[in-house]
C-alpha cells in the first residue's frame, strides 16, 4: 500500500492540482476506517484540522504565499503542548488537561501551513519501546496488528504506517521515532541534540530528549526537518544555527564516502536483521562508499548509563505532577498523602519503576556509584564516537534488534524491553544525530530498519547516506 | 565508589518510595525491590570500568552564555491557567494543609 | 539604624567562658523587570497569579531561559562584596512543597557565581562571604484555619505564583561572627550595599531580603559546636534578638549535660524564643544534580571589568571618604547616618563652598533627616551659615533657627536672616565684660567655681545670658569662665 508523500502533496496543493480540504477528508477517511482498529490516536482534531485546511485553500485561490507544508496532514506525538487542545502523554495524570500554549514545534508546523490531523498514542510519558505503556491502550503495527508499532512513539509511527497523516512528530529520547520507525518501515529521525526547539515538549530526559519526524520517505523527513528545525530563545540548549540545509543533498550519492562498521557491535540481533545490514553495507560500497571497521568499545555500556540517567532526569521532571496546578488530583486529609495519592494513582507501572530508579540513583549516598558513574560512562561514548569519526563519515548499525514483535513478548521483564534501545540509546548519550531507513523486510515479511548515525551537526552527511539507501533499497 | 551489595532491600525501597512520593502497596513494595534489585545488577558491568580520570558528561553540548533580556513578555490568563487547576479559590490554587510542626 | 560604634548595644555578654559563633545566609530580590528563566513581571504586592507563564507555573514542557540582567546584578553584587566572579553551573534541589511549582528550584550548588568575598564591620571586623549565588525564589503560600494561622493544625493553603521565578541571590557569610551587634551591623551594612549599587531595595518588611541565621555556641578555642538554623526572623532588631536567645539556650541546654540537635528552628518573635520546626518525619535529600536545560554561565572578563568600573563608591569608602574631609570618626553615628541617606556629597559640596566642615556636618544631620541625597536647599546657603556661627556672628542657639528658617524656605541668605530676626551675637570684649561683671555681683558663686565646683557656673553663665538678652553665645561664656578661673 503507498500512501502520497508530504512532498506530493505540498506540490499539488500548491500547484491546485487539489485541495488542502479533499487531501484532509483523503486521511481522515483512512482513519475512520482504521482507527479503531490500530488506536493510533488519543485525540483525533478533524474540525480544528479542517478549519486550517480551509485556510490554505483560500490562500492559494487568493494567490497568497504559503508556507511549505500548506495543506499537508500532520500527527503529533501527545506530549507535544497544543494550546486548548488535550494533551496527555498517554498518563491519567494529565487527561483531561488543555495546555495554555503551544509547542515551538506546533507553532512552526502552523507557520508553515501543515494540517494537524490529531495527537496520537505513546508510552505513557514516553517511557517504552512498544507503546504497550500507554494508560488508554496499545495502538496497533499497522503492517501486522497482532505487533506492536515500537516505541515510545507508535502512535505517530502507525498514524503515517497507515496513512491517516502524510508525516507525524514524535520523540526520541533513547531511540523512540528511529525503533518505531523500523518496525513500521518509515523514515524516522533522531537531529542533533539542539537542532529541534524542546520548549512545550513534555520532559523525559531533559539531555537525551530530542523531536523528530516521521515520513515515508527520505525526502520528506528532510522537508519536514527544514520546517521545524532551527534555534529558539525558548530552549536554552537549542543550537544558534539555523535549519540544516537538507533537500539539496539528496542527490549527492556516496562516491568517496566512508561508511564506518562497528565491529564489537552489541551482540543479541535476530540473524534477519544483521542479513539486512550487510545487504546495506553492500549496496553502499556498489555505489562507490568504502567500508571502513571502527570499534566502539563503550557501545556495550550504553543502556547501563542510560537507564541511569534517563530515569534520575525523569525522575526530577516528572515530580511536578503533584496534583496542584493541573491534571489529576486525589483527594487526602493533607498535602503528601495528596501528594502521594495522586501520584500513585495517576502513574502507570513503568513510570514508577523509572522515578523509583532515578529517585534511587540521585539519592545520597548513591549519586557517585549510579548518576555519577553513568555521566562518566556517557563521556566514554562519545569519546569513542569522536574517535570513530575521525575514520568515517557515518556508520550504520541496526536500528532494532528485531523485527516487530508480538504483543506481551517483552512485557514480563523490564529489562528485556529495555534491550530494544541497545542500538540507539547511544546516539541520544552523544547527542548526535541519527536516522531509521527502510531497508527491505526481514520475519514474517516485516520491515527492517537501517540506522544511519552521524557526528553532531552531521545531518547532511546523514540524510545523504539515507538517501543513497533508499534508492538501492 | 563501589556500592557493595547492589541488590537493594525493602527499606531502602520505602525510603525511596517516600521520596518520590509514591504510595507502594505491600505486594508492589515487593515487586518493585525485585525488579530494581535484578537492574541495578544488571548495571553493575560499568563497575568494572576505570573512571577515575573520566570527566562526567551531564549534557551532550558545550554550549554557554545564553540569555534572555530583561524585557517584560503578556502573563498567560489567569482564568485560563485556574479553569485547569484541580483546586482554585479567591484566584489561587488551593491545596489540602502540610502537616503541621511541634512546639 | 546604623553601625556606628557609638550606638548603644543592648546585647548582655554570655555565660562566663563561651563564645558564640554566628553564620548569615541572607537572600535578596534582585531588582529586575522580569524573572530569573522567564518573561513574566518582577512586582510585589500585585493581584494574585497575575505574573504567570508557563516556566512560573511548572508547565509541562516549559523551558528556563537566564535572565541577563540578573547576572549583571549578581555579579555587581559579587564585585561589591570582594568576591571572585567565576564560571559556575546551575543544579537542580529536588523537593516537594506546593509554592514550588517544578518540585525543584534552580539554584547553584559547587560551582556557584561568587566567591571569596567579604564584609567589613565597624573596628575593622571582617566577616567572610563565602558565596553569593543565583536562584529562583518559590511562591506564596498562606494558610487558613487553625486559630494562630500558623501551619499548625489548619484546613488548607491557598498558593499565589507571582513571586516564584524571582530572582534571588542567596548571600553565605562564613561563620565569623560572634556578637548579637555584629550580626546586626553585618545586616545593615549588608543592606546599605546592595541598595547604593542598586542591586536590590533590599526591605526585610517587604520580603526582598530575608535572613536565616546560623549559630552555635563553644568554648573559645575549641571546635565549632552543633549549629542550629532559625528562620522566620523578619527585622534587623529580631536578628539580634533571636541570636542572643539562641545562644543562651544552647548553653543552657549544653551546661544541664544535654546535646544540640542540629535542626531548624523558628523564631517566634512575639514570645521572644526559637521553636523547634518538623514541618516532615524525613529530612529531606534534595538529590542535587546539574541542570540539564540551562548551561554554563561563563561571565568573560571584559564584561566583569566593565560592571567593576560601572560600581559606585560604596558605604564604606564613602564614610572614609567623608571623614578625611571634615574630620570624624569613619565609624561615628555622623558618617553612618549621612552615607547612609547619601548625603555625603553635599556635605562636601557645603565644604567646598567654603563651609566650616564640623558644623556642615551638625547642620546637614539635623536639619535633613527626611530629605533624601540632594537637598533642596543650596549648598551655599547651609556654607555661610557655618561661617557666620564659626565667626562668632550668631550663637549655637540662633543658628538653629537660622536653620530651620532655611530649609523651610528651601534657601535663603543666612545673614539677612539673622538680622531680620534681630539676632547677632556679642563680639567677645562684651562678653567678657559680662562675664566680669557677672563675677563681681557673685563672687560666692565664683568662689566655688574657682574651688572646683563645676556646678556653681551655671549660675554666672546664666546672669551673663540674662544681660546680654540671650546673645552671648553659651560656649563663648563658659570659654571665658575657665579661661579667668585657669589665671
Amino acid at each position: 500500500m503507498s500512501f502520497p508523500t508530504v512532498a506530493q502533496l505540498a506540490r499539488d496543493i500548491r500547484e491546485g492540482k487539489v485541495t488542502a480540504s479533499a487531501v484532509l477528508e483523503e486521511h481522515l477517511k483512512r482513519v475512520d476506517e482504521r482507527e479503531s482498529e490500530i488506536h493510533a490516536f488519543n485525540l483525533v482534531t478533524a474540525e480544528n484540522a479542517r478549519a486550517a485546511a480551509v485556510e490554505v485553500d483560500r490562500a492559494v485561490q487568493a494567490g497568497k504565499p504559503l508556507g511549505p507544508l500548506a495543506g499537508v496532514p500532520i500527527a503529533l506525538k501527545d506530549n507535544m503542548c497544543t494550546r486548548g487542545i488535550e494533551t496527555t502523554c498517554s498518563s491519567k495524570i494529565l487527561e483531561g488537561w488543555k495546555p495554555p500554549y503551544d509547542a515551538t514545534v506546533v507553532t512552526k508546523l502552523r507557520e508553515a501551513g501543515a494540517v494537524i490531523v490529531g495527537k496520537t498514542n505513546l508510552d505513557e510519558f514516553a517511557m517504552g519501546s512498544s507503546t504497550e505503556n500507554s494508560a488508554f491502550g496499545p495502538t496497533r503495527n499497522p503492517l501486522d496488528t497482532s505487533r506492536v508499532p515500537g516505541g515510545s512513539s507508535g502512535g505517530s509511527a502507525a498514524a503515517v504506517a497507515a496513512g491517516f497523516a502524510a508525516a507525524s512528530l514524535g520523540s526520541d529520547t533513547g531511540g523512540s521515532i528511529r525503533q518505531p520507525a523500523a518496525l513500521c518501515g518509515l523514515v524516522g529521525v533522531k537531529p542533533t541534540y539542539g537542532v529541534v526547539s524542546r520548549y512545550g515538549l513534555v520532559a523525559f530526559a531533559s539531555s537525551l530528549d530530542q523531536i523528530g519526524p516521521f515520513t515515508h520517505t527520505v525526502e520528506d523527513a528532510a522537508l519536514v526537518m527544514e520546517s521545524i528545525a532551527g534555534h529558539d530563545p525558548m530552549d536554552s540548549t537549542s543550537l544558534s544555527q539555523p535549519a540544516p540545509s537538507l533537500l539539496s543533498v539528496l542527490d549527492q550519492g556516496v562516491q568517496g564516502m566512508r561508511i564506518g562498521r562497528v565491529v564489537d557491535m552489541p551482540e543479541g540481533s535476530e540473524p534477519d536483521v544483521l542479513e539486512r545490514l550487510d545487504a546495506a553495507f553492500a549496496a553502499l560500497k556498489e555505489r562507490g562508499a568504502a567500508i571502513v571497521d571502527v570499534k566502539l568499545p563503550s557501545l556495550q555500556f550504553g543502556l547501563t548509563a542510560y537507564y541511569l540517567v534517563a530515569p534520575a532526569e525523569a525522575s526530577s521532571n516528572l515530580a511536578r505532577y503533584d496534583g496542584v496546578r493541573y491534571g489529576m488530583r486525589v483527594d487526602a486529609p493533607d498535602l503528601n498523602a495528596m501528594y502521594a495519592a495522586t501520584r500513585s494513582q495517576g502513574f502507570g507501572a513503568e513510570v514508577k519503576r523509572r522515578i523509583m530508579l532515578g529517585t534511587y540513583a540521585l539519592s545520597a549516598g548513591y549519586y557517585d556509584a549510579y548518576y555519577g558513574k553513568a555521566l562518566k560512562v556517557r563521556r566514554l561514548i562519545a569519546d569513542d564516537f569522536a574517535k570513530a569519526y575521525q575514520s568515517c563519515d557515518v556508520v550504520l548499525t541496526p536500528t532494532s534488534p528485531s523485527v516487530a514483535f508480538p504483543f506481551g513478548d517483552k512485557t514480563a521483564d523490564p529489562l528485556a524491553m529495555y534491550l530494544c534501545d541497545v542500538f540507539t540509546i547511544p546516539t541520544n548519550l552523544a547527542g548526535h544525530a541519527a536516522m531509521s531507513v527502510p531497508f527491505g523486510t526481514g520475519a514474517h515479511s516485516l520491515p527492517v530498519g537501517v540506522q544511519v548515525l552521524a557526528p553532531a551537526l552531521g545531518e547532511a552527511t546523514m540524510f545523504r547516506v539515507a538517501a543513497e539507501l533508499e534508492r538501492a533499497r | 565508589m563501589r556500592v557493595e551489595n547492589a541488590r537493594i532491600d525493602d527499606v531502602v525501597v520505602a525510603k525511596v518510595a517516600r521520596l518520590a512520593r509514591l504510595d507502594l502497596t505491600p505486594d508492589e513494595l515487593a515487586r518493585m525491590t525485585e525488579q530494581l534489585s535484578g537492574m541495578l545488577e544488571h548495571f553493575r558491568d560499568i563497575d568494572k570500568l576505570d573512571l577515575a580520570d573520566v570527566a562526567p558528561m551531564p549534557q551532550p553540548l558545550p554550549l554557554k552564555n545564553v540569555f534572555r533580556e530583561d524585557v517584560v513578555v503578556p502573563s498567560l490568563d489567569r482564568d485560563e491557567v485556574l479553569a485547569n487547576a484541580p483546586a482554585a479559590e479567591d484566584k489561587r490554587f488551593r491545596v489540602p494543609p502540610t502537616i503541621g510542626f511541634t512546639e | 539604624m546604623s553601625n556606628a560604634t557609638s550606638a548603644p548595644t543592648n546585647a548582655a555578654a554570655l555565660p562566663e567562658g563561651w563564645e558564640m559563633v554566628v553564620g548569615l545566609e541572607v537572600h535578596v530580590e534582585l531588582d529586575t523587570a522580569t524573572k530569573l528563566f522567564s518573561g513574566s513581571p518582577n512586582r510585589f504586592g500585585d493581584d494574585p497569579n497575575t505574573h504567570i507563564d508557563p516556566v512560573t507555573l511548572g508547565l509541562p514542557g516549559a523551558l528556563p531561559v537566564l535572565n541577563r540582567k540578573a547576572v549583571e546584578l549578581a555579579i555587581r553584587l559579587g564585585l561589591a562584596l570582594n568576591c571572585t566572579v567565576q564560571s559556575c553551573t546551575f543544579h537542580r534541589k529536588n523537593y516537594f512543597y506546593p509554592d514550588l511549582p517544578k518540585a525543584y528550584q534552580i539554584s547553584q550548588y559547587d560551582q556557584p557565581l561568587n566567591v571569596d568575598g567579604f564584609l567589613m564591620l565597624p573596628g575593622d571586623v571582617r566577616i567572610g562571604v563565602e558565596r553569593a549565588h543565583l536562584e529562583e525564589d518559590t511562591g506564596k503560600s498562606t494558610h487558613f484555619g487553625g486559630s494562630s494561622g500558623r501551619i499548625h493544625g489548619s484546613d488548607y493553603s491557598l498558593v499565589d505564583f507571582n513571586r516564584a521565578g524571582v530572582p534571588l541571590v542567596e548571600i553565605v557569610s562564613r561563620p565569623d561572627i560572634r556578637t548579637s551587634d555584629q550580626a546586626r551591623q553585618y545586616v545593615n551594612e549588608l543592606r546599605s550595599i546592595l541598595v547604593a549599587i542598586g542591586a536590590s531595595d533590599a526591605k526585610m518588611e517587604e520580603g526582598s531580603m530575608r535572613v536565616d541565621v546560623n549559630v552555635s555556641v563553644r568554648r573559645p578555642g575549641e571546635p565549632f559546636g552543633t549549629r542550629c538554623e532559625i528562620k522566620n526572623v523578619n527585622s534587623v532588631r529580631a536578628v539580634g534578638r533571636a541570636i542572643d536567645y539562641e545562644a543562651r539556650r544552647q548553653i543552657q541546654e549544653i551546661e544541664s549535660g544535654g546535646t544540640i540537635r542540629q535542626e531548624t528552628r523558628h523564631w517566634d518573635d512575639a514570645e521572644g524564643r526559637t521553636h523547634t520546626l518538623r514541618a516532615k518525619e524525613d529530612a529531606d535529600d534534595y538529590r542535587y544534580f546539574l541542570e540539564p536545560d540551562l548551561v554554563l554561565l561563563d561571565p568573560d572578563r571584559e564584561w566583569v571589568e566593565s560592571i567593576r568600573t560601572s560600581l559606585p563608591v560604596l558605604p564604606a569608602a564613602r564614610r572614609a571618604a567623608l571623614a578625611a574631609l571634615v574630620g570624624i570618626d569613619k565609624e561615628s553615628e555622623a558618617a553612618y547616618v549621612l552615607v547612609e541617606r547619601g548625603q555625603d556629597d553635599y556635605v562636601a559640596e557645603v565644604v567646598r563652598a567654603g563651609g566650616e566642615a564640623g558644623r556642615a556636618v551638625v547642620y546637614v544631620q539635623q536639619a535633613f533627616a527626611e530629605e533624601g541625597a540632594k537637598p533642596r536647599v543650596p549648598a551655599a546657603d547651609i556654607s555661610a551659615l557655618t561661617v557666620l556661627e564659626r565667626d562668632g556672628k550668631v550663637t549655637a542657639t540662633q543658628a538653629k533657627t537660622i536653620l530651620a528658617e532655611i530649609v523651610l524656605n528651601g534657601g535663603g541668605d543666612a545673614a539677612t536672616i539673622a538680622k531680620d530676626k534681630g539676632f547677632e551675637a556679642l563680639d567677645t570684649s562684651a562678653v567678657e565684660s559680662m562675664v566680669d561683671a557677672a563675677i563681681a555681683a557673685q563672687p560666692d558663686a565664683w568662689a566655688k567655681y574657682c574651688n572646683g565646683e563645676e556646678k556653681a557656673m551655671g549660675a554666672l553663665v546664666g546672669a551673663v545670658m540674662k544681660t546680654s538678652q540671650g546673645k552671648a553665645d553659651g560656649k563663648v561664656v563658659t570659654a571665658i569662665l575657665q579661661a579667668r578661673r585657669s589665671k
